[in-house]
């Protein structure tokens, strides 16, 4: 890392100032965005200064619970967000607990065998390298997880009556679930895969850029890439597969019975 | 035969009522009475209490796929999940010679789902429903959306299924189909049943 460039704090305004230039046009052409766009830059500016802090703070102290607590709270807010994502929800505790449980358990456990085998820290917990990857696993996991649970659960009430003929046909509820079942998890898995087809070609990764930025050399700055990509592409793989298959379970009961009663529906369309 | 006993769903019942073998038994009631919820509760399609028998199976220790394919229910609008309409039918080459019976062409399973009519949708689920060759009919609505002749077809249709043995419940609006076709009428208001005269 001997040719790190260090960033001053004038560069970070003349970089922000293209976004000055932004909303002066918006202002110009009364798009009405500068409100938005200065809100915004505004909530990343406090939000990321924040995050250096803690981090920072995190690091020196290298507290196992104070890291797990944080890691907790990551979990927490990611899985609000699943929860907000979705026009119709599973009612009750399932509602946030499904799709928080099965991103935490698949992030966690992928972040895990990460940590304790290819990356191989001393401490395996040492927060400067659990919590920006455990960071980066459950924001993929996060976004397969809410698109699988929002088209799985718009999709039962669209396809309701195809449904229950196939189950009044004598189908149980797997087999009648099916085709939904697979639109779920194709919505689920679609970015992941995409992610990984464009990558390199279209677009170096954020993480990659960084590093390369940071005077990585670029080779192992790949070696990098690919392993995060690859533990992303399995912990939101395997969430997806554990929240869809969790709804559908939800979703019907040992009589094999759609129980649309189980869904309730989000009553503003915020998300 | 269909044996109800007590069977309770929301507003409903508790109501018990039998149905003999190659007996047609009409459900009127006002809209919203509940007449399709009552179907509903004896394919087992909603949680439901009580104790449904038939042929001597009893539904709550006969697994639901199994029941509901003896107990066989045709809803009021009918599901379509493939584009083909032969998909839709476990075996459609043994049902193709039973079009003519519902007053359509043999060709009707190579059709695309997309292209059928309310009616034509409504006589393709109810040759669906007896390929599994059920003992009791469910029927919510049947010729609703049907002309007067079709309607006729259909009930000769549902005629020859009684004289085979088959016991059916039919909802109906149409006060002069009972005549034509059921022993009894079953009366559907405020939750509870109650024999009318035919």
């Amino acid at each position: 890392m001997s040719n790190y460039i260090t960033l001053s704090y004038f560069d970070l305004v003349l970089a922000a100032s293209f976004l000055l230039i932004n909303g002066a046009l918006s202002m110009g052409m009364k798009l009405g965005l500068e409100r938005k766009l200065a809100i915004a830059a505004l909530r990343m500016t406090v939000q990321l200064v924040l995050v250096g802090l803690l981090l920072k703070s995190l690091f020196s102290i290298l507290s196992p619970w104070l890291t797990l607590l944080v890691a907790i709270a990551m979990a927490t807010f990611a899985g609000r967000e699943i929860w907000a994502r979705q026009n119709r929800r599973l009612s009750g505790i399932w509602g946030f607990g499904l799709g928080t449980g099965a991103m935490g358990f698949a992030g966690a456990g992928v972040t895990l065998i990460a940590l304790l085998t290819m990356i191989g820290t001393d401490p395996w917990w040492t927060p400067r390298y659990a919590l920006p990857m455990f960071g980066m696993i459950l924001g993929n996991a996060m976004t397969g997880i809410s698109l699988a649970q929002n088209s799985l659960h718009t999709a039962v009430v669209r396809e309701r009556a195809a449904i229950e003929a196939k189950i009044l046909l004598g189908a149980d509820r797997w087999h009648a679930l099916r085709p939904v079942l697979r639109q779920a998890l194709h919505a689920g898995f679609i970015p992941t895969i995409n992610g990984m087809a464009a990558t390199g070609i279209v677009s170096l990764p954020g993480m990659m850029t960084g590093q390369i930025l940071s005077g990585i050399e670029p080779t192992e700055a790949v070696k990098y890439q690919l392993l995060i990509t690859f533990l992303i592409a399995g912990a939101t793989g395997l969430g997806v597969l554990l929240a869809t298959f969790g709804s559908v379970w939800r979703l019907s009961d040992d009589r094999h019975r759609l129980r649309l009663d189980r869904l309730t529906k989000a009553k503003d369309d915020d998300g | 035969m269909l044996i109800v006993t007590n069977l309770t769903r929301l507003m409903i019942g508790p109501v018990s009522f039998t149905i003999q073998d190659g007996e047609c038994v009409a459900l009127t009631g006002p809209s919203g009475a509940g007449k399709s919820v009552l179907l509903r509760a004896i394919a087992d399609l909603d949680p439901n209490e009580g104790q449904v028998q038939s042929d001597g199976l009893i539904r709550s220790t006969t697994p639901a796929p199994l029941w509901r394919k003896q107990v066989s229910m045709l809803p009021a609008d009918s599901g379509w999940w493939q584009d083909q309409v032969s998909a839709h039918f476990a075996n459609p080459d043994r049902m193709r010679p039973h079009l003519a019976s519902v007053d359509l062409p043999a060709d009707a399973m190579d059709w695309n789902v997309a292209r059928l009519s309310t009616g034509e949708k409504h006589r393709l689920a109810l040759l669906r429903c007896l390929e599994n060759d059920p003992s009791v009919l469910l029927l919510d609505e049947p010729t609703a959306a049907l002309d007067h002749n079709t309607t006729l077809l259909i009930e000769a249709l549902l005629q020859k299924q009684l004289a085979n043995g088959t016991s059916i419940l039919i909802v109906t609006h149409d006060t002069e189909q009972p005549k034509r076709l059921a022993n009894r009428i079953l009366h559907l208001e405020a939750g509870r049943l109650s024999e009318v005269d035919a």
